[in-house]
């Protein structure tokens, strides 16, 4: 049965654009996030961090701090009693990871510009920020090595010596016949596509209150993993995982930096049980800047083979990823996830990836927004303009030409994945009813003549998210060593209120709202009705997070599960009392009817008042009560996808680039709630757009980080971009019952291609052929000069 | 993103502004709007032991026309000024600080007195060849723009000074614009070139004044583009003959964003463009 088949339709709530329910306490200031918290008896604590790139410590003198009366304590790396350090989770079988030991404070050496060296505990912030510059460290500077290819060349300074190299891994995925794909083409291009380095930017630093009471120890984090994050803090600390909670209130945006363990987080918990005192951090914007992970900075070689035709034959990429200075908890696995979707939307026969792994004195790469897919799309995308240019075809042409065809679902890529659904087709068709390309050429010929030089760029992608089928990702398939299932728990109280539980962990992403919808429909309440908690790894199951666009197609599905268990068990008790069969009960108007009987019905609450003071409504084989948990482990991904086209103008005099239009039609299957997709996109998008024109995490030579601030750093604002034009296309996805697929990465993975594109659509009278990001002012005038010499 | 431990005290006049600098020593610093040395401060690059803050000081605030020329109190905010269409180029250079929160705290003096060559309105000073009055203890003192900036962040405001005024030549007669190239909004001026032209009755160029930001240690003349305008005509072959002189002399400082050549040849750009547009209007 398709999953159109099994939508349940219900109250209707599902696909409205219904507000968000967290809004009012976001908008008027009453959420709770980590800051707003203080215990009695509350400690702080600030880290002495490393201003260099790579040097040995040769001491470190606490004696100016620790003498300071509001001072209880200064660490060192030395002072810990850790059972092991920060965690790396990826174990791929038969591939060698060089995987150094990672301590919250560093021993011996540090390896990165804010790799922390010392930890102040404090009686107030002020006081511990300003005891931590007390702490005197001499370091003895070692050669640092910023570059990825130069830090695979002999005599290339260490990062980490013990290990004899720079490279950490080697790791492929191929399908299909490269070489008789290569042999096939008329033509081959082979071009560099650099995916510079981000940082995450969410709008809340990191946060960490941790306090231990009778052996019982309490950890409040701004983190997206809630569940990962008791785990490792109870085999780091060894502590037994029944005595730790973890709770994620309030979180002001991960972007991915905040999937993750960090030191911080454990030395707050090491320090509150040392001290027995509560320990609470809150991280500087500058940290922040130095000390989250970052993401991207990969260089690809990227090789496609095409037939005269357009037909692309071969698809083959080099990837050089630079990953810092250590491995955090995913650090070397995110290019794989590129990987894995590096066929695009297209039939390509052969494809193969080759990723090799770097270490430099630089801060981790980990996840960020996409996390893999968007280098991986801005690669496809931008090679299938550059292929179109070099056989002189319609770029849209050569997509269409390549475009895996709407009946071929599923389709099984020359990688052996499965896509679960598609029709790449119908998003750009719907894209091109928004858009007059014939009467964009002839504007933009017309603005030529006037010296305003316009382009227009488009990308067609898919991705792959909804992560994960644990028997693909786990440790028997590509070696991430957890599951990857999502759990629920739907109870209904007496009075017929909800409150759902959810193992993801929502962060901003509107979820409280979707998962109350799909609730609501199949119980016959209100989403008001329906409270959902999360984020508390004591008020429910276990659970996994949020991440990888999984909490809808995995965390929603579990839900729509676990309520569907529920319903069940409501409509034996209706069929019960009402002397029908239970498979005659249906949700209508707010209550259990007897089909065609619409006047004969229960409420939620009557029902829940027949399961929880059992008589004669409840049937005699049923356990009272009315709460069920499900847990859910995907059979597939899911595999949302669209077509984007930018339009930019570019000042040619200085470079300048901007973007004047920019539409997008995106499938991410039925829509729970249009408004949050469209909310998702648009942040999506302008983070792709960041990525492009704005963002750059920049090191000099020596290592040091030029961008410390947001005045460097420069995200991108609301006078940057233009109103977004959304429509969409619903393809169901046959993996999960709601048909869902993520849509929180999808505007970031799609996006940046389009603008690029649309930038060299732009510049190509002036001899302009390929760009790379980022598409600073200076960059492209400086390509433009080049051009024209 | 925590300052260091500081005092804070706000008096109610200027004679008492000067007794807390006198007193506070050599780390005493005045607080305006305070957009600058707040974020100097948390960052840890200033540390004063003393806050002395002007906020309470009366008569600091305001725009007043005076015999063909504008006083603007000291603690005007930008805000004040870019609403003030009569201003002419002044304000519309103002509307283009930062975003509308810098601009509703930030204040005129306190951005002539931080003298970085990459904010704005040291440039409209310079350009407009307006002056300022600083007191202290030894009494009152008009300094010009030209004498005022001296290097990086380095102004000839003592430590016992207090800017309290600024004045600004009026802008009747003359057409003025500033073209400011940021990355954002937001931003600092990559480079910003300020153009006032005075139009002589058959459209020749009476005067003109080319102000450059962050084109060296201190805001700029474009002296030599100035010069090749200066009598002659305002044609836009003029005007881009001029502007390609707009870079001369200077030796900008890289940066992240920009190499000294680059900046030069958005001198001569943005001079072209801020012509243009003066003489238009």
């Amino acid at each position: 049965m398709s999953a159109t088949e099994e939508r349940v339709s219900g109250n209707g709530h599902v696909g409205r654009r219904m507000r968000r329910k967290e809004d009012p306490r976001l908008i008027t200031g009453r959420a709770t996030y980590v800051d707003d918290m203080n215990l009695l008896g509350q400690l702080w604590c600030a880290f002495v961090r490393s201003p260099e790139a790579h040097a040995k410590i040769v001491s470190i003198d606490k004696s100016g701090a620790e003498a300071r009366d509001d001072v209880f304590a200064v660490y060192t790396g030395d002072d810990l009693d850790l059972a092991s350090g920060l965690p790396m989770a990826w174990v791929p079988p038969g591939v060698e990871v060089q995987t150094p030991e990672h301590w919250p404070l560093a021993r011996g050496e540090v390896k990165h510009v804010g790799d922390p060296v010392a930890m102040v505990v404090g009686e107030d912030r002020y006081a511990v920020i300003d005891a931590a510059e007390e702490v005197l460290v001499e370091y003895d500077p070692l050669p640092a090595v910023t570059d990825p290819h130069a830090a695979l060349e002999d005599g290339a300074p260490l990062v980490h010596e013990s290990l004899g190299t720079n490279k950490i891994h080697e790791w492929s995925l191929g399908g299909g016949d490269l070489d008789a794909g290569f042999a096939e083409a008329d033509v081959t291009i082979e071009r560099t596509v650099v995916n510079h380095r981000t940082h995450g930017g969410a709008i809340e630093p990191r946060a960490v209150l941790a306090e231990d009471r009778a052996g019982d120890l309490t950890v409040w984090s701004s983190t997206q993993v809630p569940h990962f994050l008791r785990l490792f803090l109870a085999l780091i600390l060894n502590v037994s995982e029944e005595r730790i909670r973890v709770v994620a209130p309030e979180v002001g945006g991960g972007f991915g930096s905040k999937l993750q363990i960090y030191g911080e987080e454990v030395l707050c918990a090491w320090a509150a049980r040392k001290l027995a005192r509560p320990v609470k951090w809150v991280e500087t914007r500058s940290e922040s800047m130095m000390a989250q992970h970052h993401g991207r900075d990969q260089v690809a070689t990227v090789r496609i083979g095409a037939k005269r035709d357009g037909t692309v034959t071969a698809f083959h990429t080099k990837i050089v990823a630079d990953m810092g200075a250590y491995l955090m908890l995913l650090t070397p696995v995110i290019p794989s996830l590129g990987a894995f979707v590096m066929n695009g939307c297209y039939k390509f026969p052969a494809v193969q990836t080759d990723i090799v792994g770097v270490f430099t004195n630089k801060m981790a790469t980990d996840a960020i927004r996409g996390a893999g897919r968007p280098e991986a799309t801005h690669m496809i995308e931008t090679c299938m303009d550059q292929l179109a240019a070099e056989l002189g075809l319609d770029p849209l042409e050569v997509r269409r030409r390549n475009f895996i065809p709407a009946g071929e679902f599923p389709y099984t890529t020359a990688l052996g994945i499965v896509y679960d659904s598609g029709n790449y087709q119908g998003t750009l068709d719907k894209l091109l009813e928004h858009l007059d390309v014939d009467a964009f050429r002839r504007e933009q010929e017309e603005l030529r003549a006037k010296g305003i030089h316009r382009g227009i760029g488009f990308s067609t992608y898919t991705e792959i998210c909804g992560l994960a089928p644990s028997r693909v990702v786990g440790p028997a398939g590509v070696g991430l060593q957890t599951g990857l299932w999502e759990s629920a728990m739907v109870r209904v109280h007496i009075t017929g209120a909800v409150t759902v539980y959810t193992g993801t962990s929502p962060h901003g992403q509107g979820l409280e709202t979707s998962f109350a919808q799909i609730v609501a429909d199949r119980l016959g309440v209100d989403p008001e009705q329906v409270e959902v908690l999360h984020g508390d790894t004591s008020t429910g199951p276990q659970g996994l997070g949020t991440y990888g666009s999984r909490s809808l197609s995995v965390g929603g599905e579990a839900i729509a599960r676990a309520t569907e268990k529920v319903a069940a068990k409501a409509r034996a008790i209706v069929a019960h009392s009402l002397e029908a069969a239970p498979e005659d009960i249906e949700v209508q108007d707010g209550k259990f009817i007897v089909k065609g009987s619409p006047d004969k019905g229960m409420t939620l609450a009557e029902v829940a008042g027949a399961a929880y003071i059992p008589g004669d409504q409840l049937p005699p084989d049923l356990e009272p009560g009315l709460e069920e948990t499900a847990f859910y482990d995907p059979e597939n991904f899911v595999f949302p996808f669209g077509a984007h086209a930018a339009i930019v103008d570019v000042d040619v005099e200085t470079g300048k680039v901007k973007v004047v239009r920019y539409l997008a039609v995106d499938d991410c299957g039925p829509a729970i709630n249009p408004m949050l997709i469209d909310g998702q996109l648009h942040g999506g998008i302008v983070h792709a757009i960041g990525q492009v024109l704005y963002e750059q995490v920049v090191y000099d030579d020596t290592g040091q980080l030029v961008t410390g601030t947001f005045v460097d750093y420069a995200l991108p604002t609301a006078a940057e971009v233009p109103s977004f034009e959304l429509d969409r296309t619903e393809t169901p996805s046959p993996t999960n019952s709601l048909g869902v697929k993520g849509i929180g990465e999808a505007g970031t993975i799609g996006a940046s291609a389009a603008v690029v594109n649309a930038t060299v659509d732009a510049l190509r009278p002036l001899g302009v052929t390929e760009l790379q990001m980022p598409l600073s002012p200076m960059r492209v005038w400086q390509q433009i000069q080049e051009a024209q010499a | 993103m925590i300052p260091p431990e500081f005092d804070y005290v706000a008096p109610e006049s200027v004679d008492d502004v000067l007794a807390a600098l006198r007193d506070g020593g050599e780390d005493a610093k005045l607080l305006a709007g305070g957009h600058s040395l707040l974020p100097l401060m948390k960052l840890r690059l200033a540390a004063p032991t003393l806050l002395v803050s002007l906020g309470k000081v009366p008569g600091l605030r305001g725009i007043e026309r005076e015999n063909g020329s504008w006083r603007i109190g000291a603690l005007t905010r930008h805000a004040d000024l870019q609403v003030r269409d009569e201003l002419g180029v002044i304000a519309t250079t103002a509307a283009t600080i930062a975003d509308q929160q810098v601009r509703n705290r930030g204040t005129i003096g306190g951005s002539l007195v931080h003298g970085d060559s990459a904010s704005d309105l040291p440039t409209v000073l310079l350009a407009l060849e307006g002056t300022v009055t600083l007191r202290g203890a030894g009494g009152t003192r008009e300094v010009a723009a030209a004498d005022l900036f001296q290097d990086y962040l380095t102004t000839a405001v003592q430590p016992d000074e207090v800017l309290t005024e600024i004045r600004l030549p009026s802008q009747d007669g003359w057409g003025g614009a500033y073209e400011k190239f940021t990355r954002r909004a937001e931003d600092w001026a990559m480079v910003g070139v300020l153009a006032a032209v005075k139009k002589g009755a058959d459209g020749s160029c009476e005067d003109v004044r080319i102000g450059l930001t962050n084109m060296g240690s201190t805001p700029l003349r474009a002296t030599a583009a100035e010069e090749a305008l200066r009598g002659g005509g305002l044609d836009v072959d003029a005007i881009a003959r001029a502007a390609e002189q707009a870079a001369e002399g200077t030796d900008p400082p890289a940066d992240l964003n920009a190499t000294s050549d680059y900046k030069r040849h958005l001198a001569r750009v943005l001079c072209r463009r801020a012509l243009e547009k003066a003489a238009a209007a």
